[in-house]
């Protein structure tokens, strides 16, 4: 079902054109990759403030408050770019192991910044000068520093898989977690 | 002239190891944009400040002050990262006008930002006046172009 869409949208003529053009794919791809320096940039700015490490006499508001709008464009860029890339190569990129992996930890990182905006975060006017903040905020850097880190990482490596379905054989365990099968065979 | 050094570049010990592995150059790569993104945070925090714009009720000296081990930090990770990767296809660099861009303009960034941005972010007055502007939109220009033309090597 979703192998057949992503077949289909591959093959419509904008994605086509995409992939194929000279200088089109390499400006999405070079802009997703320096709107890192904004966007993770600026995250990670904010991480090293919630665990305690750097900035600690700048109070945490002043990052949540005055620095994540900026996250927040760096944040709508790579979307965008980030999906224009996927259109490209829809069922390319579905039965890459390493965005899989990428989708996923991405996901949590969505999650952990959700949790600390509903929870601790809401009390910030009680710690916002404190030089180390409380437990939970420190928990939700580290888990957001360690989780850029990871779909940075995993987000270079998906133009290197060495586990694409096309290069058989691999071990059982790549074939499961790359979803390689019959639909995923010639994959544009 | 200078194609000699390169191509003696290409074949020191720690060139051929990269160029020869299967994992060294993607995983340096990704170590490289980890350094990035620190960069990025790094630079934007104060240039943002000196733009007037991001943490502005915070002084340019205290943003810049908390900064710089991790702009240090970052520059120190990406060299670290990008010689090996330089070294592995260091022929391939030479002919390559990304790489020339991104070589003649890493020094004046690294020049400006230590000499010339370091001394305006400690006694910039708040608000930022023109120097403050100035200097922040060129550290921004020359870093990106910096970036841009080393995400090219790649493409060119």
């Amino acid at each position: 079902m979703i192998e057949r869409f992503l077949g289909w949208l591959g093959q419509t003529s904008w994605s086509v054109a995409l992939l194929e053009s000279l200088y089109v794919w390499p400006l999405v791809e070079s802009t997703h990759v320096l709107t890192l320096g904004l966007f993770v940039g600026t995250t990670v700015m904010m991480d090293l403030r919630l665990t305690g490490i750097a900035f600690r006499n700048v109070p945490v508001t002043a990052f949540t408050g005055r620095l994540l709008p900026w996250t927040r464009i760096g944040f709508a860029v790579m979307a965008a770019t980030g999906l224009l890339l996927f259109y490209s190569q829809p069922l390319r990129y579905y039965h890459n192991i390493f965005f899989r992996a990428k989708v996923v930890v991405l996901m949590l990182a969505g999650a952990n910044a959700a949790i600390f905006h509903a929870g601790v975060h809401r009390s910030a006017g009680d710690w916002d000068e404190d030089a180390t903040p409380p437990r939970s905020a420190r928990i939700a850097g580290a888990v957001s520093l360690t989780a850029w880190a990871v779909v940075v990482i995993a987000g270079r490596l998906i133009a290197y898989n060495w586990f694409d379905c096309d290069l058989q054989p691999q071990p059982g365990w790549v074939n499961r977690l790359a979803g390689c099968g019959a639909g995923a065979a010639g994959a544009e | 002239m200078l194609e000699p050094f390169f191509r003696w570049c290409e074949s020191t010990a720690l060139g051929r190891a990269v160029a020869e592995s299967v994992w060294a150059f993607p995983i340096l790569e990704a170590v490289h944009l980890i350094g990035l993104c620190v960069l990025g945070g790094a630079l934007l925090v104060v240039d943002l400040r000196l733009l007037g714009l991001g943490l502005t009720s915070q002084p340019v000296a205290r943003l810049a002050r908390n900064a710089r081990p991790w702009l240090v930090g970052s520059l120190v990770l990406m060299a670290a990262t990008g010689v090996p990767l330089f070294l592995s296809e260091a022929i391939r660099a030479y002919y390559n006008t990304s790489f020339w861009v991104k070589v003649c303009t890493l020094p004046v960034a690294l020049a400006f930002t230590f000499l010339v941005r370091e001394r305006v972010a400690r006694r910039e007055a708040d608000p930022p006046g023109a120097t403050g502007r100035i200097v922040g939109a060129v550290s921004l220009a020359l870093w990106f172009t910096v970036a841009a033309a080393g995400r090219w090597i790649g493409f060119s």
